[in-house]
């Protein structure tokens, strides 16, 4: 029900790529920073924010958008969504995967498995742009990664030091939740969207989410901001998603590194401790 | 030397290969006994963090060649089929890439400290252009391997540097095509790119044994600049040196381990996770950040010839150094002139570097110029004449005079009479 409504308000309004290219120039808003769980040295995904990123991304998200680079074995890793084998053998399942040639030599449909790679909505790009009137919408395996802004001097450096990793997934929010009435004076080109952080800020993807549009199990609240979250966190594990095998290993090296550095400093001191203070050389010449 | 640096192997089997393959004693005396001046500094322990980091470049790019596909339409998946399937693969990934840009800092804090210290000077004039040659090959390996992953700014990097041979007169045009393998960047620029980025370390590996052996036939230079004269100034390299360099090796891993295991993705560029779209220029094409001094000087000249002359010549330039500096003072630190210019050039590098990264307009061009024009009348004009006009602090009489004198009391002379 979900997924044709999203379809046929995506397919009536068509996205023209030379208009956003011409008011590419156009200032967009700086992405306001969003506390993100996996963030810092520490900071991992939160399973049940993913499953609910999952559910957002199953009902409207794919309509449109592949997530190619994915496998449903994926979603039981430790670390990320936290299905249980059962749970995303029946995810896959409700898949219908193209499979084949079988011994007829035909291409036929079947039921997903683990091992299959998430199925595109369209069978090309072309079949994509044909459908939505011009725009291709990306594929979202690396969409958190592939996303971002420029932080500029001296945040940059900043960066380095606080960990700051979370542009894309920032940036990502900003746009779920970034639709806004143009400014006064601004006309917005046929098939566009005006969003405030976008680039250019006509946007060939239409608003995709309101409040309530999609129904969560777990309590969280049914509003834009948390879905825009979610489906955030959702899509930077889907970029990212040994994340957690990446800072635990990290933690690991970290105290390694450390007690090793310091073993080499000591050591290295008594070795040099006659350099510094050479007894030869603060006696007086013999031939003074 | 004394008699300790005869190498005189007690295990039979290293007596019998002695007598037939010397290796035991070369690395004897270039790794154990080897005199290294005792009033090194911490800047020259980047010889051997380059060392330890070309092998760990050769070692996780050997690794990540067994899982990598280059074809146009597969690199950028089978990239990420290794960060995502391969196991430890997003580790091999993550620590190549940085390990690229750690190479880096380290080559340029080698740099900064040949040129400090005036390690380029005779009789080390053959070391420093072996290690100018070196860095040569580095920044061609490493823009190799950046095309490699097929993403976005891979491809639009591949497009803008092959292009910059077309400002050649003449053959220009037939030059670009010839590396390209086709009217555009595409496969077979991928294929030759991926052959020559797994040929070329093999090369570097080469070169700094050439290197390594030229150190070792004229000596290390040191912070004073004055050749060492008695065994007193200085100490065996094991264990003094190779402590040394470990301990700050593993300082330089702790840096590397912050970036590969928190930041790993803080010095790439978010469009290299976008697959390669040759009819979609990215808004601004960016190379990777050690490039940047070099492309802010490439893109502040207007004419495209005399830019990219610009460009190869701001390297190139500096394995003239030896000949360029006519001081026979090595050490900054007795050179209070050009002391000051060379921390102004080092500064001019950075600003080069930030500008390189800002589009080319308005007042960063005008800024780019001013800084590009000091880059060159630095090395042309100031290091020359300075030679001839600055007068320099009186040296030391010998390296352990210098170490006496720093570790001595205010006010005490040295030689340090009756100091305990």
């Amino acid at each position: 029900m979900n997924r044709s409504i999203v379809l046929a308000v995506t397919l009536a309004a068509s996205l023209s790529a030379l208009g956003m290219e011409a008011a590419l120039a156009q200032e967009a808003a700086i992405p306001p920073p969003q506390h993100w769980s996996f963030s810092g040295p520490f900071g991992l995904y939160d399973p049940e924010q993913l499953q609910r990123g999952f559910k957002i991304y199953r009902e409207v998200c794919s309509t449109c958008h592949s997530l190619k680079l994915l496998a449903f074995r994926d979603l039981t890793d430790r670390g990320g969504p936290g299905f249980t084998e059962a749970k995303a053998k029946a995810i896959a399942a409700s898949f219908q995967v193209t499979d084949g040639p079988n011994k007829q030599g035909q291409m036929y449909q079947r039921p997903g498995r683990l091992a299959d790679h998430f199925p595109p909505p369209f069978p090309n790009d072309q079949a994509a742009r044909a459908a939505l009137g011009g725009a291709l919408p990306p594929d979202m395996s690396d969409l958190a990664k592939g996303r971002g802004y420029e932080r500029g001097f001296p945040w940059f450096i900043f960066d380095a030091f606080t960990q700051y990793q979370e542009e894309g997934p920032d940036y990502i929010h900003a746009i779920l939740t970034g639709y806004t009435a143009p400014p006064s004076g601004i006309t917005v080109p046929p098939g566009a969207s005006y969003n405030k952080y976008f680039p250019g800020h006509n946007l060939g993807m239409p608003r995709p989410l309101s409040d309530g549009q999609v129904k969560y199990t777990d309590g969280a609240p049914e509003t834009v901001d948390q879905y825009g979250r979610d489906v955030t966190a959702f899509l930077a594990w889907a970029s990212e998603p040994k994340l957690d095998q990446r800072k635990r290993l990290g933690f690991q090296v970290f105290v390694y590194l450390i007690v090793l550095t310091g073993l080499l400093y000591f050591t290295k001191k008594r070795v040099w401790r006659d350099v510094h203070h050479p007894a030869e050389l603060t006696k007086p010449p013999a031939s003074a | 030397m004394s008699a300790s640096s005869i190498y005189t192997p007690q295990n039979p089997f290293m007596r019998w290969l002695e007598r037939r393959l010397p290796i035991g004693g070369l690395v004897y005396s270039s790794f154990v006994v080897y005199p290294t001046p005792r009033n090194l500094n911490y800047w020259w322990t980047f010889g051997a963090i380059l060392s330890f980091m070309l092998v760990v470049q050769i070692v996780t790019g050997v690794v990540l060649a067994m899982h990598y596909t280059a074809n146009a339409d597969l690199a950028f998946d089978s990239v990420e089929s290794i960060m995502r399937d391969v196991n430890y693969g997003w580790l091999l990934r993550y620590v190549h890439a940085n390990g690229a840009s750690f190479f880096f800092v380290a080559v340029y804090a080698h740099i900064v400290r040949g040129m400090y210290y005036g390690s380029y000077k005779e009789p080390r004039e053959v070391l420093w252009v072996l290690g100018v040659i070196l860095f040569l090959l580095m920044v061609a390996t490493g823009f190799l391997g950046y095309v490699l992953p097929w993403g976005q700014m891979s491809f639009w990097a591949a497009t803008v540097i092959t292009s910059l041979f077309s400002a050649i007169p003449g053959i220009g045009g037939a030059v670009v095509e010839w590396l390209w393998g086709g009217y555009a960047v595409g496969n077979p620029t991928l294929n030759r790119f991926y052959s020559l980025h797994y040929l070329l370390p093999f090369i570097i590996t080469g070169v700094v044994v050439l290197h390594v052996w030229a150190l070792h036939v004229v000596g290390q230079n040191n912070p004073t600049g004055v050749e060492p004269k008695t065994e007193k100034d200085t100490v065996p390299f094991t264990p003094h040196a190779t402590l040394k360099d470990a301990f700050f090796i593993g300082v330089f891993l702790l840096f590397f381990a912050w970036f590969v295991f928190y930041i790993p993705n803080y010095l790439y560029h978010p469009d290299n996770y976008i697959p390669a779209n040759p009819s979609q220029t990215p808004t601004h094409i960016v190379p990777e950040w050690y490039y940047l001094p070099f492309y802010a000087i490439l893109r502040a000249i207007p004419n495209k010839l005399l830019g990219v002359i610009a460009l190869v010549g701001s390297i190139v330039l500096l394995a003239f150094l030896p000949w360029l500096d006519t001081s026979r003072v090595r050490s900054a630190n007795y050179r209070p002139l050009f002391r000051v210019f060379l921390l102004i050039f080092f500064a001019v590098v950075i600003g080069l570097g930030y500008l390189g990264s800002k589009p080319p307009e308005g007042g960063y061009v005008t800024a780019a110029r001013f800084l590009t024009a000091y880059y060159f009348i630095f090395l042309l004009i100031i290091l020359p004449l300075l030679g001839l006009f600055e007068t320099t602090k009186p040296l030391p009489n010998s390296i352990s005079e210098s170490v006496l004198r720093r570790s001595a009391p205010a006010g005490a002379s040295a030689p340090l009479a009756g100091r305990e």
